[in-house]
């Protein structure tokens, strides 16, 4: 399909000579226990059609009653996403045949969907994208269908059929085409699963299903000197099956090399051919043509004579705005301007998600030191998670106990250069602090101890003292060293500062 | 004399005083079933054993003195597209000709729980497509009047075997007059209850917003019981009405004097047959004598209601009815081997590919004519650059025809007028003719459309023979008006106790 290139494209990073349009479509699925318009469960992974009742299969006379939670569920996100709800929504009927689609339609929304015109920011101080307003068009709740698995055995071709999937409610957010790279796309949907997964309205597991991506790309081309500009639009090609956020960024790489190539070789433009959906190959790493619904299909849209439509009065969303959890982008701003954060540790902590987000401002709020907290946090405990393949939720050191250690070593009670062995300690062994200090025989040393013990070293050591007042300050090194051995619990640094004010003093 | 020729509610009182038992009743139903329904042909099954074990049980347990059920061991018919675990349920078509659906509607649920005795399933249009039961795939029904002609439809079944006196009590199903239509025919009363107030969930959909069950019975005080038992707010039908069910039988016996009645002159005087023009009128004359005050009352926009309906209908129907796609339960056309098809044939399988060409045998052959035809009204209204002037229009034209009721009865308490412009016709003689056939519904459709209540009973017989239907119309949640000026009528007229002759 794809002709030869008739020119090189240009390298990386090199100025490309057009912009890229990209819109996305994204299905969440709804963190319901139970279907949309039924209550069959949506558990992942049952055995094929256990999951299914006379409504999601579509028997003949069984009728659908709305999920009230997957629809509290769609306005909280909504909400979040900054978008209109409107007073009235209702449900329409998109119909098609297939054999996963037992109705012979859908149930979605049209016309007037629950929500519609908002918008997500982007900020990265990770540098990876600039700061944008991504608009979304609308967010509608629908049925999803089901699964056909299809068999090749001995030539035969066979095809299998899922129901449980049926029926599970699925939030389709449509963004408009803002995003300009396939970084950008990736940046979108990266914050947008992080705030669906703080929302908790979806656990966003791409591999059962739970998020879904389309891409709508196209290149805008200026052409010739005229101002303004004349821009050339190549056609729009949708790109479904991408399975991970990554493929969706070399999927979008790859067709926007294709398009612009294709349009090099055959002039093609916007509304010269019907929109065409391409699949994303994740071996070979192209996308290929796929038989398009759109060219054939006429879905014949009408209102769903089966449900109400859902009213929603300005009270009720007042009050389910009011429960609103924090949004990533208020975590990140609070951690910088409450908490000292620098923005990119600030990107760092709340990108891991609302329960290490959680762990940290314990952490902070236990020892009351906010860049404390985030050194620890964002260096040892990820650190830890990534080498022990823990998860924020399994990890051995309750925050409280990392808190109190970083106060013990604010307070002086445990020596700053053990303090990453007692935390490795508290790791290993899960252990607590108080545990952990004692089986190491971490004492405080009070410094009159400290400033006896430094007097005795210097009476027993006059050559060092002598190298000391001569300029080799390095020469005290050897006095902390025997300090340590007689008493492991002195801190070096605070020791190495008391024997040099004492030669200070005696010389003086 | 047969035990059947009691009222419904004359049986209970037998039954509740132990002066008959449930399986005496049950077995005279199922003989004069068995004797007189041959030549009638109302059922499409009957539960012989089923329903015998079940009037049993309800004896049974009256001898041990447990508590039955409000309808215990009174017989009751199931039109053939209400769904029953224990039956099957094929809506007169080849499509679901073995059906046996995996549940029971909301509507079987409480006659079950009323211990009502499931005595059968009977036949209608295919799909509850039509106005004479000829569209059934399955099984002529004849009117028990005259067998020369149509029993009406859709609920042609239900009609016959009450008119015939099989059974007590039936179920219909009223989308466009299917129930008050075939009542008229039959000399029956039939009514259609306000749309929500009997759930829908295992009645297979026609016409999702106008598809409302409804009691078939002979008089409106067997209808009120029927009523009492199945009316009232369901959760699994969004559109059911949350809405207090009111003691119906109580209703009915209140006087209905100072009533009013809008008498609808113009379709009264429209195209209506003089004998049915004559009977209405002096069933005016009845009920004024009993108090009723009538004036003269005009829906201005419900000459526009067939047109309408035959939009709105077809189009729900056509997604209704596109799970019968032979993927996953009903008809499945066999695939021909390569040798069996046609030129032609092997053609189109190259071109549409085995699943479509899966999906258009087993339409083309599952379903009757009148349903196809529907499909492909309903298909095409909805489709991309019609959707406007047909379905939205239609929707606009069914707003104005429920402007037309609400400001009638904010003068009046209930609409009189003729259920039918004709008494029952003769086979064949519109159904080869759809939109004659369609035209026969033009008092019916307009309470379909506006979601509100109407009742028929029998007024009149003509010179030939054949009954005359009264159409009593009232707002919302009327149904006590309804059935309270039907009784008043029937207290004081025979219309009701009239029986075909036996051949």
């Amino acid at each position: 399909m794809t002709p030869p290139p008739t020119s090189t494209p240009p390298p990386v990073g090199a100025v490309r000579p057009y912009t890229v349009i990209v819109g996305l479509e994204v299905h969440v699925q709804l963190a319901t226990h139970t279907k949309l318009f039924c209550r069959c469960p949506v558990k992942f992974g049952a055995p094929p059609n256990t999951q299914t009742c006379p409504v999601c299969i579509g028997l003949p006379g069984a009728l659908p009653v709305l999920n009230e939670t997957a629809y509290y569920l769609s306005v909280v996100t909504a909400l979040a996403l900054n978008c209109e709800i409107p007073a009235y929504t209702k449900w329409d009927r998109k119909n098609y045949y297939y054999p996963d689609l037992p109705k012979g339609y859908q149930i979605s929304q049209f016309d007037l969907p629950m929500s519609c015109n908002g918008w997500l920011d982007l900020s990265d101080a990770q540098g990876r994208c600039s700061n944008r307003r991504i608009r979304i068009i609308r967010a509608h709740l629908e049925e999803d269908a089901g699964k056909s698995m299809h068999d090749e055995i001995a030539g035969r071709a066979d095809t299998r059929i899922d129901l449980n999937r049926t029926g599970t409610p699925l939030l389709e957010i449509v963004s408009q085409p803002d995003l300009r790279s396939s970084a950008e796309a990736k940046a979108y949907l990266t914050e947008l699963k992080l705030l669906l997964t703080y929302l908790g309205v979806s656990d966003c597991n791409m591999q059962e299903g739970s998020l879904r991506v389309d891409a709508n790309v196209n290149l805008h081309i200026p052409v010739g000197s005229g101002t303004p500009e004349e821009i050339i639009e190549t056609p729009i090609v949708e790109i479904k099956n991408m399975n991970s956020f990554r493929a969706v960024e070399r999927a979008l790489d790859f067709e926007v090399d294709r398009q612009y190539r294709e349009w090099q070789a055959t002039g093609k433009q916007k509304g010269e051919m019907p929109k065409q959906t391409r699949g994303w190959d994740d071996i070979h790493e192209v996308t290929k043509p796929q038989r398009s619904k759109e060219e054939s299909s006429d879905y014949r849209y009408f209102p769903d004579p089966d449900l109400v439509p859902v009213t929603t009065t300005t009270d009720q969303l007042e009050a389910i705005r009011s429960t609103l959890k924090e949004l990533p982008a208020a975590l990140r701003l609070r951690l910088i301007t409450d908490y000292g954060v620098t923005p990119y540790d600030a990107d760092v902590i709340v990108n891991q998600g609302r329960t290490l987000a959680d762990y940290f401002l314990a952490v902070a709020d236990q020892c009351g030191d906010g860049k404390q907290a985030c050194n620890w946090v964002t260096q040892e405990v990820l650190r830890s998670m990534k080498e022990g393949n823990l998860t924020i939720e399994s990890f051995p050191i309750p925050s409280l106990e990392l808190g109190r250690l970083i106060q013990s070593v604010q307070a002086g009670k445990l020596p700053r250069s053990r303090a990453k062995e007692v935390f490795g300690v508290m790791l290993e062994q899960i252990l607590d602090l108080d545990t952990t200090l004692s089986r190491l025989g971490i004492q405080a040393v009070d410094s009159g101890a400290l400033t006896d013990l430094g007097r005795e070293l210097l009476a027993a050591n006059p050559k060092v003292v002598a190298d000391v007042q001569a300029g080799k300050e390095q020469a005290i090194g050897a006095l902390v060293g025997q300090a340590k051995k007689s008493n492991p619990n002195v801190d070096p640094g605070v020791m190495r500062q008391i024997l040099l004010d004492l030669i200070r003093q005696s010389a003086g | 004399m047969s035990l059947l020729d009691h009222s419904a509610l004359e049986l209970l009182a037998l039954l509740q005083s132990n002066q008959v038992r449930a399986e005496q009743v049950v077995t005279e139903s199922l003989s004069r079933i068995e004797q007189l329904d041959p030549p009638i042909g109302s059922f499409l099954h009957v539960n012989h054993d089923g329903a015998l074990a079940a009037a049993r049980d309800v004896d049974r347990r009256r001898h041990l003195g447990q508590p039955v059920g409000a309808l215990a061991g009174l017989p009751v018919a199931l039109k053939d597209l209400i769904c029953t675990i224990d039956q099957p349920t094929t809506c007169a078509s080849r499509m679901l000709a073995n059906f046996r659906p995996p549940y029971d509607a909301t509507v079987v649920a409480r006659l079950r729980a009323a211990d009502a005795i499931l005595i059968g399933k009977t036949n209608l249009d295919e799909f509850a497509m039509g106005s004479s039961t000829e569209s059934s795939a399955l099984q002529r029904t004849r009117n028990p009047w005259n067998r020369d002609h149509v029993p009406g439809g859709s609920s042609g079944g239900s009609a016959a075997c009450i008119a015939s006196d099989l059974v007590p009590l039936a179920l219909g199903t009223d989308t466009g007059g299917s129930i008050r239509q075939p009542a008229a025919f039959c000399g029956i009363t039939g009514l259609k209850p306000t749309y929500g107030r009997v759930s829908r969930y295992g009645l297979i959909a026609f016409a999702s917003s106008l598809d409302q069950i409804g009691p078939m019975c002979r008089s409106a005080a067997d209808a009120a019981l029927l009523l009492q038992a199945t009316a009232g707010h369901d959760r699994h039908d969004s559109t059911s009405a949350d809405v207090e069910v009111p003691d119906y039988l109580k209703a009915i016996a209140q006087p209905i004097s100072g009533l009013r009645i809008g008498i609808l002159r113009q379709q009264l005087d429209s195209d209506v047959d003089p004998e049915i023009h004559r009977a209405v009128t002096e069933a005016t004359y009845v009920l004024k004598s009993l108090g009723a005050l009538c004036q003269d009352i005009d829906l201005p926009h419900s000459q526009y209601g067939v047109a309408t309906y035959y939009v709105i209908a077809p189009c729900e129907a056509s997604s209704n009815l596109a799970r019968y796609d032979g993927v996953h339960y009903g008809f499945r056309a066999t695939q021909l081997t390569a040798a069996e098809l046609t030129a032609s044939e092997s053609a189109d399988l190259e071109s549409e590919g085995p699943l479509v060409r899966m999906y258009r045998r087993t339409r083309e052959t599952g379903f009757g004519a009148e349903v196809k035809r529907r499909i492909m009204l309903g298909t095409y209204a909805l489709s991309a650059g019609y959707y406007d002037a047909y379905y939205l229009k239609a929707q606009r034209v069914r707003r104005l025809i429920r402007q037309d009721f609400d400001r009638a009865y904010q003068q009046v308490d209930a609409l009189l007028g003729p259920v039918t412009p004709t008494p029952a016709f003769r086979f064949g003689e519109k159904s080869q003719d759809p939109l004659s056939m369609y035209l026969g519904d033009l008092f019916t459709v307009s309470a379909n459309l506006a979601g509100l209540p109407g009742l028929s009973i029998p007024c009149g017989i003509t010179v030939q023979g054949l009954p005359i239907g009264l159409h009593l119309q009232g707002p919302s949640f009327a149904e006590p008006t309804l059935l309270r000026l039907a009784h008043a009528f029937q207290q004081a007229t025979d219309w009701h106790a009239r029986r075909p002759p036996t051949s």
